[in-house]
């Protein structure tokens, strides 16, 4: 396979195939960021399949079960392979139907962020002038604060919930996309195919999105990565700190939330929850990590 | 270097007049009355309800009432919660030291684990001490830190009982604050085991907040290393035979660590934004609980000090970390 590979990305062929067999050669040399697609794949279907494969309802109370621990120790049952919670919810089907929660997090939040932050930056960046100080100003000013607080604050004036929580994050992640867009914009402006382009007749918003945009797309892929894990430790934070998914929601943070009392008392409420998100965020960053290995020219290895 | 810290300010403060303008809007963007929400009171006459109006300037016009703010804000005055009924100013400076303490030993964890950490990395480079180093780092930089406080809460203090589970010293001792920073204080008290204490009830939220920073630099200590080692000064000082250790040491090091001094000055949000998560866990009194309790208690005078001093704090720590940037980096000369 590798070696395949190798020999398709050295030939000249600029057609899309061949830059993807190039993608995935560089990508594929780094362990981690395949262990970590193959993790995250496997979340995806979990995510998709939660109702089938839960072998309870995530929101049923056996009230004849409460904290009961993992079928290995001593007093659990293999009805509850990961044991229950407080009020006898089974720990394995909520942390399963947990993983559509996060998944679906990363994916609304890092959306908005990008295209929020695509638009606002090309502006800025193909503007220049005015346009691009007042933009960049507001930009610092939400860098000011640390992201967590923010977004806590905005919890508080938008509602306590799911979805502010993610707007909130996305707004906060967002600065970043605009400042990668806004530079890689500016870089790319001066070039000959732009200037091509221009006189070929073609009209602003032609140049900015089609023209310029897919030549800046390598970092932002980067960033979108980081943005995914970041939404989703961020709305876990979030849900721990009682502002994101309420209660009963199986989120993993609101869990965690739900669980703080017991910690002494029943191990398996507070691990496995965040167990969860240390192994969705981590799969994620190994993927960035080779992401930017196999995007970033200056790291490849000619 | 005037000349670039009067560039600096040209960028700090519309940046801060914009972060004011923030956290002056934010109480009149909540759903509500603003002046019920400030004063408190729920249930109003119209006569104390424009009264209250009128005291609190909110029959002015808008900018005249931003103005004031701001001049307020310059002056020092803060407002005063709606809990305590106490300037928020005070407020903060009492509890700012505990956040100051724990920041300060976690990033001097980080820095004291993460330089040596990302080096031998970078020297071992793919090897299994690199990988194994860099994997934990991945760890680190992943971890729910909410969901690692937990846990070693449930090791240290739970099954070790080594630990205490929360605050910032035993209620054994009791000795007046000098500082504001209990492992000073304690010493200065002289009461036997206080100091002993105070350092038992640091360690785990040290740990905790530190997390995150310390995989941040030794990743950013590692690629910094590797990006120099390649340069051909590096393999000239190898050539005239240099013994590794000054190679490494005083060459390669020196201008490694000009990144990662951006990094550690970057760490401040994530240690500030780090510590609201971390002071809850462990009822740490610092700001970063305070913020989380005062966002419950619905205490917006002080959410709205808050925001403007922790990114106050944020922007100094920056232009701190910016002008230093020119000490250590003899190619910048402002």
């Amino acid at each position: 396979m590798a070696d395949t590979t190798a020999i398709e990305s050295i030939s000249l062929d600029p057609s899309r195939r061949a830059r993807l067999a190039e993608f995935w050669y560089y990508f594929s040399e780094n362990r981690g960021a395949v262990i970590g697609l193959w993790i995250f794949v496997a979340l995806v279907v979990i995510a998709l399949l939660a109702p089938l494969i839960a072998p309870h309802l995530p929101y049923a109370q056996y009230r004849d079960a409460t904290l009961l621990p993992p079928f290995w120790q001593d007093g659990g049952r293999a009805a509850f392979p990961l044991g229950t919670d407080a009020v006898g919810r089974d720990m394995l089907s909520r942390l399963l139907f947990g993983a559509r929660y996060s998944l679906f997090i990363g994916v609304f939040v890092t959306t908005i962020a990008l295209v929020g932050g695509i638009i606002i930056g090309v502006i800025a960046g193909y503007f220049g002038g005015w346009i691009d100080t007042v933009i960049m100003r507001v930009m610092d000013v939400i860098l000011a604060f640390p992201s967590l607080l923010l977004a806590l604050v905005l919890v508080a004036v938008l509602g306590p919930g799911l979805t502010n929580a993610m707007i909130a994050i996305a707004l906060v992640l967002q600065p970043h996309f605009v400042r990668l867009t806004r530079a890689a914009v500016m870089s790319e402006k001066g070039r000959e195919y732009v200037t091509a382009a221009r006189v070929a007749g073609a009209g602003p918003l032609r140049l900015m999105f089609r023209t310029i945009l897919p030549n800046c797309m390598a970092p932002l892929i980067v960033q979108a990565t980081l943005s995914f894990s970041n939404a989703i430790l961020d709305a876990a934070a979030l849900g721990f700190l009682g502002m994101g998914a309420q209660p009963p929601t199986p989120e993993w943070g609101t869990m965690l939330a739900e669980a703080r009392e017991f910690i002494l008392r029943a191990w398996w409420v507070v691990t496995f929850p965040g167990l969860a998100i240390l192994i969705t965020v981590l799969a994620i960053n190994l993927m960035g990590d080779g992401l930017r290995d196999a995007l970033d020219p200056k790291l490849k290895r000619s | 270097m005037l000349r670039f810290l009067l560039g600096r300010l040209a960028v700090l403060i519309p940046t801060f007049i914009g972060v004011s303008i923030i956290a002056f809007s934010f109480i009149r963007l909540l759903p509500g009355d603003p002046v019920a929400l400030l004063s408190g009171e729920r249930v109003m006459s119209p006569e104390r309800h424009a009264q209250i109006t009128h005291e609190l300037g909110y029959d002015r016009h808008i900018v005249i009432q931003y103005l004031d703010y701001l001049w307020g804000v310059l002056t020092g005055d803060m407002g005063t919660s709606i809990v305590t009924k106490q300037p928020v100013l005070g407020q903060f400076l009492t509890l700012f030291p505990a956040t100051l303490e724990l920041s300060t030993c976690a990033i001097l964890l980080a820095v004291i684990l993460g330089i040596p950490a990302g080096i031998f990395a970078a020297l071992k480079r793919g090897t299994f001490f690199d990988q194994s180093i860099m994997g934990t780092a991945l760890v680190g930089y992943s971890m729910p830190i909410f969901w690692w406080g937990l846990l070693l809460i449930i090791l240290f203090s739970g099954i070790l009982q080594w630990t205490p589970v929360s605050g910032r010293i035993s209620l054994l001792y009791y000795f007046p604050s000098v500082t504001g920073f209990m492992l000073i204080d304690s010493l200065l008290s002289g009461q036997e085991g206080a100091f002993k204490s105070a350092v038992s009830h640091l360690i785990l939220p040290t740990i905790v907040l530190a997390t995150i920073p310390l995989a941040v630099i030794a990743r950013q200590t590692r690629s910094a290393m590797l990006e120099v080692l390649g340069e051909d000064y590096v393999r000239t000082a190898r050539a005239k035979g240099l013994p590794p250790f000054r190679v490494v040491g005083v060459h390669a090091l020196r201008n490694a660590m000009i990144p990662v001094i951006t990094t550690i000055g970057l760490q401040v949000g994530v240690l500030l934004a780090g510590a609201i998560l971390t002071e809850t866990i462990f009822s740490w009194p610092g700001i970063g609980k305070w913020m989380v309790d005062s966002v419950f208690r619905r205490d917006y005078p002080v959410i709205q000090a808050g925001l403007l001093m922790i990114a106050g704090i944020i922007m100094i720590v920056n232009l701190i970390v910016d002008l230093l940037y020119g000490l250590i980096n003899p190619r910048i000369r402002y």
